[in-house]
């Protein structure tokens, strides 16, 4: 499934044209991922969890030469699933 | 930020739409997402991300407050890999500097 269906289940559900179906939908996305880069979380009920987490910097190694090189400081993105979506996974 | 004050931020956008269509558009887009998992699909959102579904195997586990051992059968779980231009957005705007 591709951002191409949702727009799809938008415009039959509500009415909007493919237009401004697929303009919403695109906002929607745009809202969270602004909401995201700012290092906030986004929680939405019954989906999951979006947390940014700060990851400090560490010695990894190469695992093909076996020598040691530092992992520099970053954020990362963690979906954590909420239990109902891990329920209707499992049905 | 949560589902509700999503939908808040997305109806300051959109002004011409009454809130309750944009509470529908937001709820739509996750009930989609939703059951294409369920259905054991795959979700791909260029830009944002791609969720799928991964197989755990079984396990014999163990009930943590009484010792007791339990069979955890076979589970799927939904899996959340983070699309290349979030990933980068997410990396250079919070404390850590450089993309790897």
């Amino acid at each position: 499934m591709t951002k191409a269906d949702i727009v799809e289940s938008i415009y039959e559900k509500i009415g909007f044209s493919k237009k401004e179906s697929a303009e919403i939908v695109e906002l929607v996305f745009d809202t969270i991922k602004e909401t995201l880069e700012k290092g906030q979380k986004i929680k939405i009920s019954g989906f999951g969890n979006f947390v940014v987490r700060h990851k400090r910097p560490r010695i990894g190694r190469n695992p093909q030469t076996g020598q040691s090189i530092e992992i520099s400081e970053r954020s990362v993105l963690t979906f954590r699933p909420s239990q109902i979506l891990k329920q209707a996974l499992n049905k | 930020m949560t589902k509700s004050d999503l939908v808040e931020v997305l109806g300051s956008k959109l002004k011409h739409l009454p809130i309750k269509e944009v509470e529908v558009v937001v709820n739509t887009v996750f009930d989609k997402m939703t059951s294409a998992l369920a259905e054991g699909g795959r979700v791909e959102i260029r830009g944002f991300g791609s969720f799928e579904v991964r197989t755990r195997e079984p396990r014999q586990g163990r009930n943590p407050k009484s010792g007791a051992s339990v069979y955890v059968g076979t589970r799927k779980v939904p899996f959340f890999k983070v699309g290349k231009e979030l990933k980068e957005r997410v990396n250079t705007n919070g404390r850590g500097v450089s993309a790897p």
